[in-house]
This record gives structure tokens, C-alpha cells and sequence, in this order.
């Protein structure tokens, strides 16, 4: 009994119903991960590339990085979190019938939050161009604009994904192929916030 | 409701925005100029690695994935933090 009990914790946990606890699951279509590792890949190789330049002018990377708005940055990663969390809250309802009502409510929730993150980044670029910051300013402005840029392209086709996964959200029957639909594309969303969590503390924070 | 956010994911979440408003006032507070402030700059990294896994792990559900799929993830955060540390030092 208590290993029944343990066991229904356990996928409570991990936020799935009880009959994925038994087994172990793949989330989404295991073809998305060839995709979400293609891409986890090229972003390290531009991350590797911003430290080697980096590595050449210290002085003129740390100056830099001075007129960046760090409290915006920081306020973007708890933006993607938060929608982060609204997606996984959206992807255990659509396993429940009887919490399914919830899952598109929760995703266009995610969606709500997210597009906040494409606001401020707006916002910062504004401040930048005002300022005359542009990414022929300088290589470190270069490398700002060209990974806070690809990332934000990331973001957008994020928010377009979980907008299609809120239409099938509303299925009131969704067969197993929309479920790891659903999980696929959710997973892509965690990806854009993962790859942020890195990005937000190598450009703006580490000197 | 209350069913689905009451979750271990819930949690991490809460984990999640305390590290990064940790991370944010360390990486506001170590000074700036040419400087190499270099173990405040580990910890970041550090710090932004953990995050990751946890990300993977319980928002991606990779915690609950085949073997092969889990250790893929674990290597990459592995790798990340050591190009990121390395690249950081030595470059």
C-alpha cells in the first residue's frame, strides 16, 4: 500500500497521471529532441564563440557590458519561468480529464506571459538605439545583438507554438498523438527559457 | 485546480526565481571595469548550469525519460559548464 502510495507521489511529482508512472517516458515525439538538441548545440557554439572573443579584448567587453540593463534582463528570466510553469501546470492538466477544462486557459496563459518577454526586449532595444548603441557600435554589441536577437526569434516562434498547442488544448478527447504533440512543443518552450537562463548571466552579469 | 499546481515543478519554480535574483545580485554587486572577477563569474555560471538541469528535469520531464535521453541532457549540462568555465578562464 505505502508503494502505491510512494508510486502516486512519485508521478505527482514528476507531473504525470499514474499510468506513466510505471514506465519510462519519453516527452513528445522522440524526434523533437533532435531538434531541441540541434539547437541547445548551435547556441553553445556561439557561447563558446562570445567567450573566445571575449578572451581577446576583456576591457572593451566589460565596459560594455556596463550600459547593459541588468535589472531588465533579470526581470525577463522570472517573465519565461513564469510562463515555463504555466506551460507545465497546462501539460498535467491535458492528461487529466477531469482537469482538461484548465490546460488551454493555462496555455494561453503562458502565451500571455511570454509575449511580456518580447515587450521588454523591445523595450531594451529601444533604450539601446537610443542611446546610439547599435550592433556596429562595437564586436561586444555585435555578439548582444546577434544572440539576444536569435533568441528572441526563438521566442516568437515559441509563443506561435503554444498558440497552436492552445487549440488543441481544447480537445475534449485528446488521443495519445496530440498529447505528445502538446509535450513536444511545450518542451521547445522550456528550451527558448533554458536557453536564456544561460544567455541572461553570460552577457549581462559574468565580467 | 489546486491538483495541478500543487507539484514538485511548483517548487522548482520558487527554486528557480530565488537563483536568478541571486545570480542577478551577485552579477550586479562583484564590481566593474577590465577587472577578472573570477569567482563571483564561476558561481554564475555555476549557478545558471544548476538551473538548467532543473529546467530539463522537471519542466522537460527528462527526470522521468528513457536512460539514454536523461544521460544526453546530464552530459550536456555537464559539457556547458565546463566550455563555459573554461573558455571563461583560459580564453
Amino acid at each position: 500500500m505505502t508503494n502505491m502510495v510512494d508510486s502516486a507521489r512519485a508521478a505527482d511529482d514528476a507531473g504525470l497521471d499514474a499510468s506513466h508512472a510505471s514506465q519510462r517516458h519519453v516527452p513528445g515525439e522522440p524526434g523533437i529532441w533532435v531538434l531541441l538538441f540541434g539547437d541547445m548545440l548551435v547556441f553553445t557554439v556561439l557561447f563558446t564563440v562570445y567567450l573566445h572573443q571575449r578572451g581577446i579584448r576583456p576591457e572593451l567587453f566589460a565596459e560594455s557590458q556596463g550600459a547593459l540593463n541588468r535589472a531588465l534582463g533579470a526581470t525577463n528570466t522570472l517573465v519565461l519561468l513564469t510562463s515555463s510553469i504555466l506551460v507545465v501546470f497546462a501539460t498535467r492538466a491535458l492528461r487529466r480529464p477531469e482537469l482538461r477544462y484548465l490546460a488551454r486557459r493555462l496555455t494561453l496563459g503562458g502565451v500571455l506571459v511570454g509575449s511580456c518577454f518580447v515587450v521588454i526586449k523591445a523595450f531594451e532595444y529601444h533604450e539601446k538605439i537610443a542611446a546610439g548603441i547599435t550592433p556596429s557600435t562595437n564586436e561586444f554589441f555585435m555578439y548582444y545583438f546577434v544572440l539576444t536577437g536569435l533568441h528572441l526569434a526563438h521566442v516568437v516562434i515559441g509563443l506561435i507554438v503554444l498558440t497552436v498547442l492552445s487549440t488543441l488544448a481544447r480537445k475534449p478527447e485528446p488521443t495519445k498523438t496530440h498529447i505528445a504533440f502538446f509535450e513536444g512543443g511545450a518542451c521547445f518552450w522550456h528550451m527558448v527559457d533554458l536557453l536564456w537562463i544561460v544567455i541572461f548571466p553570460l552577457v549581462f552579469l559574468v565580467r | 485546480m489546486r491538483s495541478v499546481v500543487r507539484t514538485k515543478a511548483s517548487l522548482i519554480w520558487f527554486l528557480l526565481c530565488a537563483l536568478t535574483i541571486v545570480s542577478w545580485a551577485l552579477g550586479t554587486n562583484h564590481g566593474s571595469g577590465a577587472g577578472h572577477h573570477l569567482p563571483a563569474s564561476l558561481v554564475i555560471f555555476a549557478v545558471a548550469v544548476f538551473k538548467v538541469r532543473l529546467v530539463g528535469l522537471y519542466f522537460m520531464e527528462l527526470k522521468t525519460a528513457p536512460t539514454v535521453l536523461r544521460g544526453l541532457f546530464e552530459g550536456y549540462c555537464l559539457g556547458l559548464f565546463g566550455l563555459l568555465t573554461a573558455m571563461f578562464v583560459f580564453s
